[in-house]
């Protein structure tokens, strides 16, 4: 596959989770209003300052208030980070491997697109936007579902299924990263109805309010804490991405698991290890708010790996041996 | 039911119509087209092509006019009237082309040798050399398998005298088989009925058609050759086509960057390294292939491609060099062409042609410019052109000024009346004037593609059919005589991973 094509596929792949994701973070701060207590002051900080672009806010807009913040997560085009942004690149890098993936799947992110940049147009900061942080997941759905159903799984298909995980596990370690920066008015207030309703509120923005349940009944933060990061079957566990993410790259380089022939390999192999091989009271003894910051930077450093190793332009030196292999000439030797 | 509205005062209006005759009355091969649309219910017309227009917009089957980073993007827009034409008006249409292509590929392949042409007195020399499309880099190239130009857009015209002309032959880089096939598809989805008791012949294998032809060129002892489409990128206003034409041939997509040349191949750049490419479908002008040799400030092509080519190590569709045949004054000669090198008289005539460059023509048309369409060489989509008769004192004296400055560089013709088609507007049928642009692969044989591009001037009155100043387009449908089993039917050759166009029912279709 083209180096070219495997970028694409790859960070078109990561666009619409992240589009995906925005809206979660934002879904479960409007939900937490709903439920907020008498006294409470409305708090939009930590939406922006769990994305990452607090900076940028600051410099543009200042003191954070539902409808900026809103309109900065969701329609700013001048926020490489915003809904629509992100879908405005997904589509451009479909539109540059239109070839490779199906009809299906270019039609749905196409029209999902459409419909995003049509409710930027009407956009008047009103309660509608309870209804449309739903949709927007639901065309995140529409467009996955088309994927897992129509196409190829091959090599194409694993860059996808790469970039999709490693986006996810990032942003989910950011949504539980949120409970961080809410605030209780005291100390007391941990463990209190609103604390819980603030977890249930995390849960549910990565959709693991259920099966959450399912597996550990009541809500406490250890137990939330486990699952969001260390489960092996819930979908958006960061663990559970990561092994995707790392079963898809050694389909793609064909090494076995279990050992290395690059760097993203080895740093997926430590970093999957370290999850498999923890426990929250480690995590919390290292005081969870670091654990993520750590995690979010060797993830970082794996996304860096994935570049280094796939995407950039090399070109050739020397041709060490070709071999005619029936179908097409390759040439093994390449350097940066 | 009132039956037949859509046709109620529908004139002609002294024009040749493609599907009414002169009494009024549908033509023989129009008349299943002309009773299923007569036959729809009030409003029925504008449903369907409603919904052609948001099945268009879903697929995003848009050309890019950038202005700002989000871009505007354009439908080209689609009517839902197609235009019919007889099996036996195509068969000697398609006989036309073949001698044609025929011609001018032997007259690309004189021109980069031995120029007898030039020599026995047909084509001044100043002509080709003079020519935009004329490369010199590219003399005593020998193209594999001797062909030249593989894929050909000639664009014909029918006047009010029921003749068809060529108006000009497209032998670079021709675009817009991918609404021919799009176009197609989304008719199948509106007109089931029709599709189902007309004998319409098909389009779709045209993607293999165009392999079979690119792999056909492939240097010989590659026994399963890559073939790559070679594109500008995503900014160009083909890349639609582009990236259908890779997709449904199976092939890769590729822009200049993803290729390099290196110990006489070329090579493309993979996750795994570095993988041979036999055959380039390119979509990129002369100008722009090879920085080395051509323009040297390209960055769409890929440096030392030309010398791999020269090596016989790569082969290139179409050939380099091609653009000389499609030069507006050589058009002229093409008659002269045909004679000369197949001894025929022209299946298909020019379009009456005077060049500037000889005398006795210039002075004709610095007389008659008021009435006269002048046409500047190599100029393409709809530019550099004056139609004499629509045109201001002011413009024709400037024009005449240009002519007069540069007669090497204008054609004049006279103003055609093509011929129409019923048109959708509004809630009722009106002619809208078309041309026609039937697809030739020339590979082992020359293949003439059943159907063509109808392009359209949507605009009442007006003659330009370019999609840049107010044209749409057309499905084109051919007929096929008892002689031709293989027609279109709904439902058989549907292609299953395309979706259903929103908001047609499709309950009364099947038969």
């Amino acid at each position: 596959m083209l180096s070219r094509v495997a970028d694409s596929i790859y960070w078109m792949s990561r666009n619409v989770e992240r589009a995906d994701n925005v809206a979660r973070f934002i879904d479960v701060n409007l939900n937490l209003l709903l439920d907020l207590p008498e006294g409470y002051v409305q708090q939009w900080d930590p939406l922006v300052i769990t994305t990452g672009d607090h900076e940028l806010f600051e410099k543009r807009f200042g003191k954070p208030d539902q409808e900026k913040v809103i309109w900065f997560l969701t329609f700013d085009q001048e926020n490489p980070n915003s809904i629509l942004s992100c879908l405005h690149s997904a589509r451009e890098n479909a539109r540059s491997v239109r070839e490779i993936i199906s009809t299906t799947m270019w039609e749905e992110l196409n029209t999902f697109y459409l419909k995003v940049k049509a409710a930027a147009g009407t956009f008047d900061g009103s309660d509608r936007a309870y209804q449309f942080y739903p949709e927007v997941k639901r065309g995140s759905h529409l467009f996955q579902g088309a994927t897992d159903s129509t196409l190829t799984r091959n090599e194409a298909w694993h860059f996808l299924e790469m970039g999709r995980m490693i986006e996810r596990a990032d942003k989910t370690s950011r949504i539980l990263d949120v409970k961080y920066y809410f605030l209780l008015r005291s100390v007391a207030e941990v463990g209190s109805p609103f604390d819980e309703l603030q977890w249930a509120a995390v849960l549910r923005s990565a959709s693991a309010f259920e099966m959450y349940r399912k597996r550990h009944g009541r809500l406490a933060p250890a137990g939330i804490t486990n699952f969001l990061l260390l489960d092996d079957q819930f979908p958006r566990a960061v663990r559970c991405c990561l092994d995707r993410a790392r079963n898809s790259l050694h389909a793609i380089t064909g090494t076995p698991l279990g050992s290395f022939q690059n760097n993203p390999e080895r740093l997926f192999g430590q970093l999957c290890s370290d999850l498999a091989f923890t426990n929250v009271d480690e995590i919390n003894a290292q005081g969870l708010h670091e654990y993520l910051d750590v995690l979010q930077e060797k993830m970082n450093l794996v996304g860096s790996g994935i570049y280094e190793t796939f995407f950039t332009r090399k070109t050739p030196t020397t041709t060490r041996h070709r071999v005619r292999g029936g179908k097409e000439w390759q040439m093994q030797s390449a350097s940066s | 039911m009132n039956a037949g509205t859509l046709f109620n005062g529908y004139e002609s209006e002294g024009f040749f119509d493609e599907m009414i005759g002169e009494d009024g009355q549908p033509r023989a091969a129009a008349r299943l087209l002309a009773q299923e649309v007569a036959s729809l219910r009030n409003g029925e017309l504008q449903l369907r092509q409603q919904a052609a227009e948001r099945a268009l917009v879903q697929a995003g089957i848009t050309f890019n006019v950038y202005s700002d980073n989000q871009g505007v993007e354009k439908v080209l827009p689609f009517d839902l009237i197609p235009r019919i034409v007889s099996s036996g008006e195509w068969s000697r249409l398609e006989r036309g082309l073949r001698q044609r292509i025929q011609a001018l590929n032997m007259f690309i392949a004189d021109v980069y040798h031995r120029q007898k042409v030039i020599k026995d007195g047909i084509v001044p020399r100043e002509i080709i050399e003079s020519s935009k499309g004329f490369r010199l880099e590219c003399m005593g190239l020998n193209p594999p398998r001797d062909v030249w130009c593989h894929i050909v857009g000639t664009d014909l015209v029918r006047h009010r005298d029921g003749q068809v002309y060529v108006l000009e032959d497209n032998l670079r880089c021709p675009s817009g088989v991918s609404y021919v096939l799009e176009n197609r598809r989304l008719m199948k989805s509106l007109f089931p009925e029709v599709f189902s008791a007309a004998k319409i012949r098909p389009v779709s294998d045209y993607p293999l058609k165009l392999r079979d032809v690119l792999e056909f060129l492939a240097p010989d002892g590659t026994s399963s050759p890559r073939v790559v489409v070679l594109t500008p990128g995503r900014y160009n206003s083909a890349y639609f086509e582009h990236s259908f034409l890779a997709q449904q041939m199976g092939v890769e997509l590729v822009e200049g960057s993803d290729l390099v040349v290196h110990e006489e191949f070329v090579w493309m750049r993979t996750t795994n390294g570095f993988e041979r490419v036999d055959v380039i479908y390119r979509r990129l002008d002369d100008d722009f292939l090879d920085p080395k040799v051509f323009r040297a400030d390209s960055m769409l092509g890929v440096p030392g491609l030309m010398d791999v080519y020269r090596a016989g190590n790569v082969a290139l569709a179409n050939a380099p060099g091609t653009g000389v045949a499609d030069d507006k004054v050589v058009y002229a000669y093409v008659p002269r062409l045909i004679k000369y090198y197949l001894g025929e008289e022209a299946i298909i005539p020019n379009v009456p042609t005077y060049i500037c460059a000889e005398p006795a023509d210039l002075d004709y048309v610095l007389e008659h410019a008021s009435e006269l369409v002048i046409k500047a060489a190599n100029e393409s989509g709809g530019y550099g052109m004056l139609v004499g008769p629509h045109a201001t004192a002011e413009q024709v004296a400037e024009f005449r000024g240009h002519v007069r400055a540069n007669p090497r560089n204008y054609i004049a013709q006279p103003t055609l009346s093509l011929s129409r088609v019923p048109t959708v507007c509004g809630d009722h049928l009106e002619g809208r004037h078309v041309d026609l642009r039937p697809y030739i692969l020339s590979g082992r044989e020359i293949f003439v593609l059943p159907g063509g591009l109808t392009r359209v001037a949507l605009r009442k009155g007006s003659l330009v059919v370019n999609s840049s100043q107010g044209g749409g387009t057309k499905d084109t449908w051919v007929l096929a005589d008892s002689a031709h089993v293989e027609t279109e039917k709904p439902g058989r050759q549907t292609h299953t991973d395309l979706p259903p166009i929103p908001g047609v029912p499709r309950s009364n279709s099947h038969a």
